[in-house]
């Protein structure tokens, strides 16, 4: 149970401790690798609350994709960042916007009261689901039961995500396409 | 077992730092970087609270579509950032001012 708490404590100052550097550091390369960290923590803590499957997905579909995508068109976009990566560790911390650190630590006191609130009453199904033992057990096998509701109940939207998802990724090739010589 | 308060407060950490991002940054692609902060901690509050829909699983389906229209909202957004790059030289949006070619 201890071991539990320890593992979930410290991954999630490795997710938050990641992000906060994303946001101070002023080398963008250095940030966008360390995107990588912060993806793959938040990967272990979706595993605690036992969605393995959607831990895989995130590593597969954001490590895997979204990340080198980003990475690419980033080497395309900035030349002025490689002469900064030379340059060595010249500035490494950003000051922050008092504005926008305004806006977000406000938003966040928000939330967190939300989640205090929440922790101490919970929602009336959340403690139905205890009180019905309906609520996922580590033993389950969560993937079976996925793939026959995603195939049953959830087909609708299964289906528009992937009609969506060629529409996306058309209109992702035409705008990046290059433009013809018009005669 | 890890309450559901645990993952609420992470998750809120983690989308106020991408707020921040997508507030402060000067470049587009980490703006992008920030909103992909927010979408995660969306998707930790639909996989910590679809821990109680024992029968029907509807958080875990619906953080898997999350993920994949985040990946496909990235790629169209990287797209059209190479575009404004293209005709801009320049990917801060302090910059893009204007409408017209």
């Amino acid at each position: 149970m201890t071991v539990h708490l320890v593992l979930f404590y410290l991954l999630a100052a490795t997710a938050i401790g990641s992000a906060l550097l994303i946001v101070s550091m002023k080398n963008l390369v250095r940030s966008l690798f360390l995107f990588f960290v912060t993806l793959f923590a938040v990967a272990g803590l979706y595993i605690f609350a036992l969605a393995d499957f959607v831990a895989i997905t995130q590593v597969i579909v954001y490590v895997g994709g979204v990340l080198v995508l980003m990475l690419f068109a980033f080497m395309l976009s900035n030349r002025a960042l490689l002469n900064d990566l030379q340059e060595g560790v010249r500035g490494v911390f950003a000051l922050p916007r008092w504005q926008a650190l305004l806006v977000a630590t406000s938003f966040l006191a928000i939330l967190l009261f939300v989640a205090v609130e929440i922790g101490e009453n919970e929602p009336y199904w959340i403690t139905e689901a205890q009180d019905n033992q309906s609520i996922i057990q580590p033993q389950d096998n969560t993937i079976h039961h996925l793939g026959i509701n995603l195939m049953t109940r959830y087909v609708l939207p299964f289906e528009v995500v992937s009609v969506f998802l060629m529409m996306a990724l058309m209109g992702a090739a035409h705008l990046a396409r290059k433009e013809e010589k018009q005669s | 077992m890890i309450t559901l308060a645990h993952f609420v407060i992470v998750s809120a950490i983690l989308f106020s730092i991408g707020l921040y991002a997508v507030l402060a940054k000067k470049n587009a692609i980490l703006i992008l970087v920030g909103i992909e902060l927010m979408i995660n901690a969306a998707v930790l509050n639909l996989v910590a609270f679809g821990r109680y829909d024992g029968a029907l699983y509807g958080g875990q389906t619906f953080a898997l579509f999350a993920i994949v229209l985040a990946a496909a909202a990235v790629a169209v957004a990287l797209a059209i950032i190479l575009n404004v790059y293209k005709h801009y030289k320049s990917i801060d949006p302090d910059d893009i001012n204007e409408l017209k070619d």
